[in-house]
């Protein structure tokens, strides 16, 4: 029963060849697809960039410059691909692909639209719909860390060894917070599969709001989710593991031709899927007002409306914030996100089984958090003193 | 050779161990004999590492302070730079980590190095500005001032009123120009990449300025002994006031985008403090030596030129961290403004040379004139003027602290010796002590808040 509910209506007659054939045509579709827009993505977060910084950007590649990433990733397979003398050469070449598949991967549960029907059968816009959806994501955010930290630690070389130590802590720190902001939309909509979680987000919220994620759960976990996967993502604020100003590239410093590009399409698009997955866990997925003709296309425009708004949002970051130092980094992390989603998940609770429990919850939260607040403060004065 | 000498004083015993061990250096002032390591002070030991690794000593640090109970093998020596995106140019700073926290680092320079204080003992008085302004290449035109004013000086003669503030007017420019480029270069160091357009964009307003006075964006030759090149161009006064303009509300979005942004201020309050003693001690001058609070600006506490006629504030911090020398530097480029709103009142009208025959080259239609104008002029050009004997040493406040001219003349048309005091490479000796302690991050925010300018620092 469990499996029926999780599943896509593609298999309710079992497998036959014209099963088969849809599912290998999405899958290549969405390969397609996120080349495509990895590609674009580059060249749009150039442009706006340079719109920010009163620059022209890429504009020789064919028209406003958009073949550019298609020239850059050429040039970049006909170059040299140095090995280092002192990498592990193994492992050097494994780190790569690490980073990169992991990356395609997690794209494959994200509900792009509703379903599709063509002849008698009926399908989802995703390419695939396991029962444990987004235990998955968690899972292939951790494979990528691996990419990272080994490509820095096999570099043989010390800048790239600084970037990968970095990596490992940053991103192993900011999967906890991550992993507790799905937490909160999993244990309201009690459902780990993705489509399960964009189907409980349908309608409207008091009349007013659609019931998005964003305005059910209150608005913690969502930004709690966004920081967090901003870091996990390695983008600015939080580029600390390729810190070009500091470790001079970090983790890729040794890396060239192909194998740079593959963590530089890894990194995209993981800002692509990341951003995706957002929309889904908490802006609703493919949901909005649509038309009654084309039906179908209307979700996919919302989706693809919604992650294009995301993605302007980490381009725009990047534009605008300087880069935090290590510690704050840890500190943010650790001292801010995580006990903040914590107790935002034991109000939620609270508040799902009664309204009276979830007043209680909140005020013992609000007595830790003053007794901590005076614990801190009281602690800070006690330095100042032993310091003066 | 009695034996209740201290060690350190202790000659050199001759035994078939310390033979091996001692040293003798054959030098400019005879045979000097190096001491055995063994002899050498356990508080020094401690400052060094393989005598590579070095902080400074003389009442700036206490060796009591430095950590000796990490082993060598828990502590990793990493090379900054000369190729590293945040070094300023060819800057290599070598840094002992322990982790990611630096214990002990050391500023190796010499990358950029020309000979240009020796070169300039080659070139006369008139071809001596083409080879200082390349010094200190983002204040081509304090380079340029100092050694005028060395050379004026010397000849004791006095330029025109008009020269002089043209001078003003150009060098205030110069610091604005100078500390544009550091905010974006700072930005940038920061990871605010933005930052570093902005900074340039606004630079190049007084660039375009420079160009049409000077003909050159960099390296002027402009500031020349006996007054300036050329006189202002028509409708200076427009272009002037355009900057004086459009620069304020800029400076206020970088207010917007950095002074109250929470990373930012993160990143650089408490980070590379230095205290007012330290400071002194260490010889640094400019925006570092500000920054601690002391209230040291050699336009005002030793007027050259005309300052002492202008108002202006001197900017002053009061923790000598990074925040505060960028809040100086940002807001000394209001005060040049301001300075340079004054100078554009106060411009008199002119001549912008002296009219000394023996100096001043003469003008292009008078050689076709007048014979002695053209011998005049080809003297000037081939032999250069003949400077009186003695020596002199002129100090003048650029954006990043003090740069002095030392001359001496021998009574011949080329300087005898010519020496820049740089006031980035005095100021490169405080990095050690601002960076201990820190993260790498926190290095690169010190080294960028130092403002280090390769081309003065190597010469």
């Amino acid at each position: 029963m469990f499996l029926a509910s999780a599943g896509d209506p593609l298999f309710v007659d079992g497998i036959n060849f014209a099963v088969a054939l849809a599912v290998i045509i999405k899958v290549v579709l969405a390969f397609a697809f996120l080349l495509v827009s990895v590609l674009m993505m580059i060249w749009f977060e150039r442009k706006i960039i340079s719109d920010m910084q009163n620059r022209v950007g890429p504009d020789r590649a064919g028209p406003w410059g958009i073949l550019q990433s298609l020239a850059d990733g050429t040039k970049l397979f006909f170059k040299e691909d140095l090995l280092p003398d002192r990498a592990d050469k193994r492992i050097f070449r494994l780190a790569p692909y690490l980073s990169a598949v992991p990356a395609f991967l997690s794209f494959a549960i994200v509900p792009i639209g509703g379903t599709i029907t063509f002849g008698h059968y009926t399908t989802e816009l995703q390419v695939a719909d396991p029962p444990i959806g987004i235990l998955f994501l968690l899972a292939m955010s951790a494979v990528a860390v691996y990419g990272v930290m080994l490509a820095g630690w096999s570099s043989g070389s010390k800048y790239p060894l600084l970037g990968s130590v970095r990596a490992s802590a940053q991103m192993v720190s900011y999967e906890a917070a991550l992993g507790l902001a799905v937490a909160a939309v999993v244990l309201y909509t009690g459902d780990l599969s993705t489509r399960a979680i964009v189907t409980g987000q349908e309608g409207l919220l008091r009349h007013i709001l659609p019931s998005w994620n964003v305005f059910r759960l209150g608005f913690v976990p969502f930004f709690v989710f966004l920081i967090a996967s901003t870091a996990e993502l390695n983008r600015p604020p939080f580029d600390l593991v390729e810190a070009e100003q500091e470790l001079v590239g970090g983790f890729h410093t040794e890396y060239s031709s192909i194998r740079f590009a593959l963590f530089f399409l890894a990194e995209f698009m993981n800002t692509i899927t990341m951003s995706a997955i957002v929309v889904t866990l908490f802006l609703g997925g493919p949901d909005g007002p649509g038309f009654h003709f084309l039906r179908w296309l209307w979700p996919i425009l919302w989706f693809l409306g919604k992650t294009l708004v995301l993605l302007f949002v980490q381009v725009w970051l990047r534009g605008t914030l300087p880069r935090l130092r290590y510690d704050q980094l840890m500190d943010l992390g650790w001292k801010v996100l995580i006990p903040g989603s914590l107790v935002w998940l034991l109000i939620l609770g609270g508040m799902l089984i009664s309204f009276k429990w979830g007043l209680i919850v909140l005020g013992i939260s609000v007595l830790f958090g003053a007794a901590l607040i005076r614990a801190r403060s009281l602690g800070a004065q006690r330095v100042g003193e032993v310091g003066s | 050779m009695s034996e209740d000498q201290p060690p350190q004083t202790a000659p050199i015993v001759h035994t078939a161990e310390t033979d091996a061990e001692a040293l003798v250096a054959e030098t400019s002032e005879g045979t000097q004999e190096l001491q055995p390591r063994t002899l050498t002070e356990s508080a020094e030991l401690l400052r060094e590492r393989g005598a590579v690794l070095r902080l400074p000593d003389g009442g700036v640090l206490d060796s009591a302070d430095i950590d000796v109970e990490i082993t060598d093998d828990e502590t990793m020596i990493i090379n900054m730079g000369p190729q590293h995106p945040s070094t300023h140019g060819v800057l290599r700073i070598m840094m002992e980590l322990d982790g990611e926290t630096v214990l002990r680092s050391k500023p190796i320079i010499g990358y950029l190095h020309t000979g240009m204080e020796k070169t300039g003992e080659e070139l006369t008085y008139v071809q001596g500005g083409t080879n200082v302004t390349r010094m200190d290449y983002l204040a081509p035109l304090f380079n340029e001032l100092v050694f005028a004013l060395a050379t004026e000086a010397l000849l004791e003669v006095e330029v025109p009123e008009r020269a002089t503030w043209i001078r003003m007017l150009l060098t205030e420019l110069n610091r604005v120009s100078s500390h544009l480029l550091w905010m974006a270069t700072n930005g940038m160091d920061l990871g605010a990449v933005s930052m570093m357009i902005y900074g340039f964009r606004e630079r190049e307003m007084v660039l375009d300025f420079f160009e049409k006075t000077t003909g050159l964006r960099m390296n002027h030759n402009f500031i020349r002994p006996g007054g300036v090149a050329a006189d202002l161009p028509d409708g200076w006064q427009e272009d002037v006031n355009e900057i004086l303009h459009v620069i304020p509300g800029r400076l206020d979005e970088y207010d917007d985008l950095l002074t109250g942004q929470p990373i930012f201020r993160e990143r650089t309050q408490g980070v590379g403090v230095l205290t007012a003693e330290e400071a002194v001690a260490l010889g640094a001058t400019g925006p570092i030596l500000r920054s601690t609070g002391v209230a040291w600006d050699l336009r005002r506490d030793m007027p050259y030129m005309f300052y002492d006629q202008l108002e202006f504030d001197v900017v002053v911090g009061s923790y000598g961290d990074a925040f505060d020398r960028y809040a100086i530097r940002l807001n000394e480029i209001r005060e040049s403004l301001r300075i340079i709103a004054q100078i554009v009142e106060r411009m008199p009208e002119g001549d912008y040379r002296i009219q000394d025959k023996k100096v001043t080259p003469p003008p292009r239609r008078r050689i076709d004139e007048s014979m002695e104008a053209l011998i005049h002029h080809f003297k000037i050009f081939t032999e250069g003027f003949k400077v009186p004997e003695g020596e002199v040493y002129v100090g003048v406040e650029t954006p990043r602290g003090e740069i002095g001219c030392y001359l001496v003349s021998d009574g011949s048309p080329k300087p005898y010796r010519l020496h820049i005091r740089d006031a980035s490479f005095v100021n490169l000796q405080s990095l050690p002590i601002m960076m201990r302690g820190g993260l790498v991050a926190d290095a690169v925010a010190v080294i960028s808040s130092v403002d280090p300018v390769m081309g003065g620092v190597d010469r």
